[in-house]
């Protein structure tokens, strides 16, 4: 008599590395910050979609979200290069960067209760104030979400999106029709398709998803904003080294552009007399022994990159085939949320 | 191996794996704690809060996890069932067209089973998901016969709405006579004149319960509703994919099992057969496929039990099996582990009781003396 082979390798895999998950030798190996200048290089998970993270012809990764990675390359090796990006979907990522399948996780990943204390994850700062957008095709002639009764639904496993529109559908005590896909590609499709009236997700992955679309002219994304979906980069418990150049990575970003540093003029302010400007691009090295970083690792981060706006600008700005506004993403003194705590 | 040796390993054997299981237990609980995980089974009893796009049994979003893990397990379960019925159908079918003396017939059985196993199922799955996209939007339905529509939101047909008690008893009623008539039409037992007037009673007296009682049924055909066709039976387009998908797989690989077990069965068996004046299908159903079936039964489970693991892979394809229902549990309660443990156990499960039930056949058919010798 045949033995019954009892369980699938994709299930029996899932479970191996469940367990892994939670097994010593990722998380005490030594914190992360050994492991990525011993590899030599920062290990990074992002997703799939050209304006936040997509290879070009060339093979080079470009995007919103890549360039926060390359930002963190050079904080740590003064090489925009010295950086791995690995692609995981939404179902995958956060189990993956559990199990220590990459250092940080800067796939437009929304900061919630249960990603921190009951997945253990730490958030560095909001890189991108995002909330959960609804897209139809326009000869639906919908305007509002609560036009959308016995709608049909697609949704991608994994996400937030697929747990606030339960909610937005209950509170407003209409019904829907969820289907829900894991994979990326079958999911645009499944929409393109006409398979459901509606798709949600982060408005600005849907911003992303649209301009994929055949004919993106024919689809609308509506007003309301069903959530909110602050978007930041995800590290695992257990690195506070590692989790603190995390935020001052992003906070230098954020901080040129409040001070006005630009890749453009970057060099003339070394010469500036303001003490913070002088502090902040390491002319002062005096912020340099405590942090144990270069003095010079924003100065660094701003010549090669550009500052946050100019970041967002060449990857998904209004100039770009994407046209995001910046919305809440500007500085607060420009009254948006972006906002970095003292250098000093 | 002797008796008491053999037995002092087994318990060596197995006291060692349970030590291994508990020092893996207790690994992960200590690590889960240090990483400050609380595991533990308890949300199971809390509100889920996501909807699930078909179901068997009623449930919405307020219903609790362990239900929503309930819904999965009935999806796959049905899948997996409708899955192994027509796989064995459309398999028997091509693996007994396989061996006839048409060339023709012969050559394209062979074709079909060479492309479908020879391709991965996840790309066969994208292709049917792909075709079920390709039909027309609701408003555009195809309508092969009046009132069932053919639409990339699924296929509807009309269906007989029930309301009250006397409803359910007029159509139990014709369930059973059906049955029974059935029964005593195949399976001809000695009192079938008997069961046949029986059931004919029953049927008649339930038609004329229906026509003259007003006993609250009516037929419920699918309409155009402003997003979706409403009403009717629906069934939905990942599942139909998902099921073309399994079903054409399965029956590629079942077909070689047929083909395989009739060619077990020795040329004299059907020559025997025709010298005693019985016809090519009549030597087929009565001598040579009772003794193909101990070869076949045993490859049939190990089909079977790759149908039923391999209707996992509905995620890709948006089908909530229980994989998928698993997935977004984990996704929203944070418990990976807790769930990853219930899925491998229903799995388990599942894939133990199919096995179960096919040994069970195998040993019926040893017990009439078709064993493998
Ligand atoms: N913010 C949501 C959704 C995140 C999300 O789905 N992000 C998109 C990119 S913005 C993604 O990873 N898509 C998959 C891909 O790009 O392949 C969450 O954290 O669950």
């Amino acid at each position: 008599m045949a033995y019954p082979k009892l369980l699938p390798a994709r299930l029996v895999a899932t479970f191996v590395l469940a367990v892994a998950t939670f097994a010593p030798s990722p998380a005490f190996a030594g914190p992360t910050l050994d492991k990525i200048r011993e590899r030599g290089a920062v290990k990074v998970g992002v997703g799939t979609q050209p304006g936040f993270f997509s290879p070009d012809s060339s093979g080079r990764w470009q995007g919103f979200f890549v360039d926060i990675g390359r930002a963190l390359a050079i904080a740590v090796f003064n090489d925009p290069d010295k950086v791995e990006f690995v692609s995981a979907s939404p179902q995958q990522r956060l189990p993956a960067l559990q199990s220590g399948e990459f250092d940080i996780l800067l796939s437009g990943v929304t900061e919630t209760i249960t990603r921190a204390l009951q997945l253990g994850f730490h958030f560095g700062p909001v890189v991108f104030y995002d909330g959960q957008g609804l897209l139809v095709p326009k000869k639906l002639g919908v305007t509002s979400g609560k036009d959308l009764d016995g709608a049909t639904v697609c949704i991608q496993t994994g996400t937030t999106g697929e747990l606030n529109i339960s909610d937005f559908f209950r509170a407003n005590k209409i019904a829907f029709k969820p289907v829900a896909i894991e994979d990326t590609r079958e999911f645009i499709k499944a929409f393109e398709a006409g398979r459901c009236d509606v798709m949600t997700q982060d408005a600005s992955d849907l911003g992303l998803k649209r301009a994929l679309l055949k004919t993106p002219e024919d689809y609308v994304l509506l007003p309301e904003r069903i959530s909110k979906e602050p978007l930041a980069p995800a590290i695992r418990w257990g690195d506070d080294r590692w989790l603190e150049i995390v935020n001052w990575t992003v906070y230098a970003l954020i901080q040129s552009e409040e001070l006005g540093i630009t890749s453009q003029n970057v060099d003339e302010k070394l010469a500036s007399p303001d003490p913070s400007i002088r502090r902040f691009l390491g002319v002062d090295p005096s912020l340099g022994a405590a942090t144990q970083l270069d003095p010079k690792f924003a100065y660094a981060i701003v010549k090669a990159l550009g500052n946050y706006g100019e970041i967002f600008e060449r990857n998904v700005g209004p100039a770009t085939k994407i046209g995001f506004e910046r919305g809440l993403n500007r500085p607060w003194t420009a009254g948006g949320l972006l906002y970095a705590p003292p250098f000093r | 191996m002797g008796g008491r040796r053999g037995f002092l390993v087994q318990a060596a054997l197995l006291a060692a794996t349970l030590a291994l299981v508990a020092l893996v237990a207790a690994d992960v609980l200590q690590n889960m704690a240090r990483a400050g995980l609380t595991p533990g089974f308890g949300f199971l009893g809390r509100p889920a809060n996501f909807e699930i796009g078909e179901s068997l049994i009623p449930y919405s979003a307020s219903d609790s996890f362990a239900r929503a893990l309930l819904v999965g397990l009935l999806n796959t379960i049905m899948v997996a069932i409708a899955g192994c019925a027509l796989a064995t159908i459309l398999g028997v079918t091509l693996g007994v067209a396989r061996l006839s003396g048409n060339l023709l017939l012969k050559g394209l059985v062979q074709a079909y089973v060479e492309v479908v196993r020879n391709t991965p199922l996840l790309l066969q799955l994208f292709f049917w998901s792909a075709t079920m996209h390709a039909l027309p939007a609701p408003r555009r339905a195809l309508m092969p016969v009046e009132g069932v529509f053919l639409t990339n939101r699924g296929v509807f047909f009309p269906w007989i709405a029930a309301e009250g008690g006397l409803a359910w008893t007029v159509l139990a009623g014709f369930t059973v006579a059906v049955a029974t008539a059935g029964y005593a039409a195949f399976r001809r037992p000695r009192n079938a004149r008997l069961l046949l007037s029986a059931a004919a009673l029953l049927a008649a007296a339930s038609l004329g319960a229906a026509l003259f009682g007003d006993p609250g049924l009516s037929i419920d055909a699918p309409r155009l509703g402003t997003f979706n066709v409403s009403g009717g039976f629906g069934i939905s387009p990942e599942f139909l994919a998902l099921l073309a998908g399994l079903t054409v797989h399965s029956s590629a690989i079942i077909s070689e099992v047929v083909r395989a077990g009739l060619q077990s069965v020795p040329e004299g068996q059907w020559e025997a057969a025709h010298s005693l004046g019985l016809s090519r299908g009549q030597a087929l159903r009565l001598v040579v496929m009772p003794q193909a079936l101990r070869v076949i039964v045993p490859l049939m489970i190990s089909s079977y039990l790759d149908l039923t693991k391999n209707s996992s892979l509905a995620v890709a394809i948006g089908f909530p099996d229980l994989v998928s229902v698993i997935s977004t549990s984990a996704n929203q309660s944070g418990h990976a582990v807790e769930t990853i443990l219930i899925m491998v156990a229903a799995y388990l499960a599942l894939n133990l009781s199919v096995s179960t039930v096919m040994n069970r056949y195998d040993a019926k058919l040893a017990a009439r003396g078709f064993a493998a010798p």
